[in-house]
């Protein structure tokens, strides 16, 4: 019964072929070497057309982020703020909803937290917590307007989010250019930012220069992503919340209610969003300005993105991109350009991000291909 | 109506089977779908392809259309060995298939659908010749000018056969083609279908777990079981019980004799069977004795201005299975739906043990008492990404939480118990909820509606695409519920699970009940006109 008298079938699979077959056949771990091999490459040709040395600049960068205690407490502060930012992020995707939005929320909470610095009076360690208070409520309510459009009129989170960005800009770069708002006082030349705030309501550190020592926004980071991952993994709202990013169909039906979860959500990732923004204003520069956010608001998303959007698993990779922060600083006082730097990082995160991306394209386009394989053939 | 076994005499001539299987294998992983699988089809034969779920059909045909590659054995087309590496080699080779569920666009109009898929230019008045050509030849009328949306489900299959016939293949192969048809329209369908073979010397492969249907329209059987052929007869030869225990393996209790069989006129007029007692519909409840727990009164529903119930009236009572027959898309989802908090209420209200409760706020159906299996599990039933004591909490988490915060423990206490209790088979609680077998993910979906003690358990489809291990379970599980003073409403386009279980049967037809009768008084006439949409 069994004779076959031509070979089993061949090796094709139903579909004609797979994009490319040498790279479809990589297992997961073998694509990330891979890819992140390809990016270094590219980071240390790009460097070397600049004129500098690859190998230097990797020492630069090590220099500038892990080689003694003062560059290790630079890099902290450099990774906490993309830390919460990454967390807020964790939260609204859990709810299955796509924000790219921080980076408008962390200006709208430094333009907030400014104003309340500013013009409130009262004893220091009062206005730093009304100061961080008011940051947070403003950067969720710059995310309610999101979350107000999509359950109303179903404007889509990643539209509304991003456009809401640039609105930001706008809106901060107003206030410090106005006299009667926040512009700087008692200028000859108006410049565009405010005044500085009160040093009694700076944000503390931790440690003595030249030893260790960093912002304490470093501790309050690592306590809200290990509090983001109780509440989602332990609690019943964590539960619903992560029942409705899942299936929101099956959700409905266990009586989750969509826009009230759905929003919540959204306006906590706001808030942690517009936290980083008054902690960057008191912790940070100390006053307003156009640039105060140094697109932590991105990074602090490509951070969510890469961690998978687990708020532990955030901590190394906010961890790592603080250190790349830390010691492009340092790299760039060494002469090559700054922008390098930049192209260097995103090159990175781009080979991180690459392994799960490309495997679910190749399934889409094996899904396509069967699709369009089936209607052709009229089997189907 | 096999008086005429056309495929038996080219058989014996010695010409080469129109389609020769030989030693097909097929494995997934540590799971063999298809064993050794050989089956021969003359030309001009219709071939049924008998089998529970999961018995490999669905395997074997992949296979033929290219869908899947088998892992060793022979496809040989008129004497010719082939290889079939994708759907367009087996267009190429004259193979067609009709499938279960219709690939139609409802917004474009039959000919639109026919021409579907064609490179270049469309030809509307060639096509629109060649349907009417088509529906000629074979006795399949349909206008082509007609928006497949406003064609019922027998015209709308007529379309997909219209479709393969196109092509002018030289093999059909239909797969489950009744499940969404009436009684009515399944006649018609065979005699098309025997049309095809007669006149056109086409051939056939008809698959089905109906026996019925097997033994009404086919010249030759296959019947497989766990992926391999068990029998191989000449439909004029056996009959109903030679194929059941060939199919089962089994003797098949009261409770899926009918559904997994399929035999509707038995179970209509018990004394037409073999074993009248196993066929015996359910005691009848007394209507007095039980009150009324749930009131639908004239629900009116639309969605983006088309209509889903109109002036939907329904009464359920504690204690009784009502049976919601039916032919597929006539509201039964939107009633799930709004009885699942799914869905607002245009007009209309439903009220639980005289209570109106508010349509289409989440939440508001289950906390009054009413447990849903939806029609689709995965879909809507369970979230497969979570683990199935997750999944078995999911509308209660609440039970198993303290301040706020979810005890894994009394999760696992609580999954550990419906585990037992409900006999799902499942590696631990915390295994993810996709792992598990179709049944097994039907009963956590059972097991969480009735852990609620629910007063209304609505299901439906509670069987559908489950093996008839499942199917038994289920049906004794909502048996035992009713038994128990639960108001069952039970969703089903298969008449014979609704006969099986039922006290009393409602027909619904455009959102709304066109008649209802008890279950002792069916009568197979009325209950056909009722679903065709006329008041009987």
């Amino acid at each position: 019964m069994t004779i076959t008298a031509t070979p089993p079938s061949p090796v094709a699979t139903a579909v004609p072929s797979a994009p490319s077959p040498w790279l479809g056949r990589l297992s997961t771990f073998g694509l990330y070497v891979l890819s992140i091999s390809v990016a270094l490459l590219l980071a240390g040709l790009l460097v070397s057309l600049t004129g500098a040395s690859p190998w230097e600049a990797v020492q630069a960068i090590f220099q500038g982020s892990l080689s003694d205690a003062a560059a290790l407490g630079l890099s902290l502060d450099k990774a906490a703020p993309l830390l919460i930012v990454a967390v807020g992020t964790c939260i609204a995707t859990s709810a299955g909803l796509f924000s790219i939005g921080q980076e408008g929320q962390v200006v709208i909470g430094a333009t907030v937290g400014a104003g309340i610095a500013i013009f409130l009076h009262g004893p220091g360690p009062l206005i730093l917590f009304v100061a961080l208070l008011g940051a947070a409520l403003g950067g969720a309510a710059w995310a309610a307007v999101s979350a107000l459009l999509y359950y109303w009129r179903g404007v889509p989170v990643v539209i509304s989010t991003l456009l809401l960005v640039y609105i930001a800009y706008q809106v901060v770069f107003y206030a410090v250019t106005q006299p009667w708002l926040l512009q700087e006082s008692g200028q000859n030349v108006a410049s565009p930012q405010s005044d500085m705030i009160r040093e009694d309501a700076w944000l503390p550190r931790v440690g003595e220069y030249p030893g260790l020592n960093f912002s304490s926004l470093v501790v309050i980071a690592v306590l809200l992503a290990i509090g983001a991952s109780i509440v989602l993994n332990r609690t019943t709202w964590g539960f619903r919340l992560r029942m409705l990013g899942l299936n929101p169909k099956a959700a409905r039906r266990a009586g989750v209610s969509a826009v009230l979860l759905g929003s919540t959500a959204l306006m906590i990732s706001g808030a942690f969003a517009g936290f980083v923004g008054g902690a960057l204003l008191v912790g940070g520069s100390h006053r307003l300005q156009p640039g105060i956010s140094e697109n932590v608001g991105w990074d602090g998303l490509l951070v969510a993105l890469v961690a998978r959007n687990n708020p532990i698993l955030a901590i190394p990779v906010a961890f790592f991109f603080g250190v790349l922060r830390a010691g492009g600083g340092f790299l760039a006082s060494t002469g090559v350009p700054r922008y390098i730097v930049d192209v260097v990082t995103a090159i990175l995160v781009l080979a991180i991000v690459f392994p799960p991306a490309y495997q679910y394209l190749r399934r889409e386009v094996r899904a396509r291909r069967l699709a369009r394989a089936l209607a052709a053939g009229g089997a189907a | 109506m096999t008086t005429q076994p056309t495929g038996a005499p080219a058989r014996s001539a010695g010409a080469p089977a129109a389609v020769e299987l030989r030693g097909i294998t097929k494995r997934y992983g540590s799971i063999v779908a298809c064993d050794d699988v050989s089956l021969s089809v003359a030309r001009g034969e219709i071939h049924g392809l008998l089998g529970q779920n999961g018995a490999g059909k669905s395997t074997l045909v992949k296979i033929l259309i290219g869908l899947a590659q088998r892992d060793a054995g022979e496809i040989i087309l008129d004497g010719r060995t082939v290889q079939i590496p994708d759907p367009l080699a087996a267009a190429d080779l004259g193979i067609a298939m009709v499938h279960q569920h219709f690939s139609l666009v409802n917004e474009l109009t039959v000919w639109e659908n026919v021409t579907l898929g064609e490179l270049g230019r469309p030809d509307p008045a060639r096509t629109r010749e060649l349907v009417r050509t088509i529906g000629e030849r074979y006795g399949l009328n349909v206008d082509p000018d007609a928006r497949v949306e406003d064609l019922s489900t027998g015209e709308r299959q007529r379309v997909e056969i219209i479709k393969c016939l196109r092509r002018d293949p030289n093999l059909l192969i239909l797969d489950e083609p009744t499940s969404v048809l009436t009684v009515a329209e399944s006649r018609e369908l065979f005699t098309v279908l025997r049309r095809v073979v007669q006149d056109e010397g086409k051939t056939v492969i008809l698959i089905s777990h109906k026996l019925d249907e097997i033994l009404t329209a086919t010249d030759h059987v296959t019947i497989m079981r766990s992926g391999r052929v068990v029998a191989q007869r000449t439909t004029s030869e056996t009959d109903e019980r030679e194929l059941a225990r060939e199919m089962v393996g089994r003797e098949l209790s009261k409770w899926v004799a009918a559904s997994a069989l399929g035999d509707l006129d038995a179970l209509i007029d018990p004394s037409l069977s073999s074993d009248p007692a196993m066929l015996a519909p359910v005691e009848p409840i007394h209507e007095d004795e039980f009150p009324v727990i749930l009131r639908i009164h004239d629900a009116h529903a639309s969605r983006d201005g088309r209509p889903l119930l109109q002036g939907l009236s329904l009464e359920l009572r504690a204690g009784e299975i009502l049976g919601l027959a039916g032919v597929e898309g006539n509201g039964q989802q939107a009633l799930g739906d709004l009885l699942s908090s799914l869905i607002e209420l245009d007009s209309g209200t439903v009220e639980m043990e005289g209570v109106v409760l508010p349509t289409g706020k989440p939440g508001v159906m289950h906390r009054a008492g009413i447990g849903v299996i939806p029609e689709d599990r995965h879909d809507s039933g369970c979230v497969l990404e979570m683990s199935v004591a997750e999944n078995l909490v999911m509308s209660t988490v609440g039970s198993v939480a303290q301040r706020g915060f979810v005890s894994r423990k009394a999760i696992r206490a609580n999954a550990e118990t419906l585990i037992e209790q409900f006999e799902i088979s499942t590696p631990s609680p915390d295994t993810p909820m996709r792992q598990l077998s179709g049944g097994n993910q039907q009963k956590v979906v059972l097991a969480r509606e009735l852990s609620l003690n629910p007063k209304v358990l609505v299901a439906a489809y509670p069987t559908r695409g489950l093996d008839v291990g499942a199917i038994e379970y289920m049906t004794e599980r909502l048996h035992d519920a009713a038994n128990s003073g639960i108001a069952v409403l039970l969703i089903s386009t298969e008449l014979e699970e609704i006969l099986t279980l039922s006290h009393h049967i409602a027909v619904i037809h455009r959102g709304a009940i066109v008649g209802q009768m008890r279950r002792v008084d069916v009568d197979a006439d009325r209950l056909g006109l009722m679903m065709g949409g006329q008041e009987a």
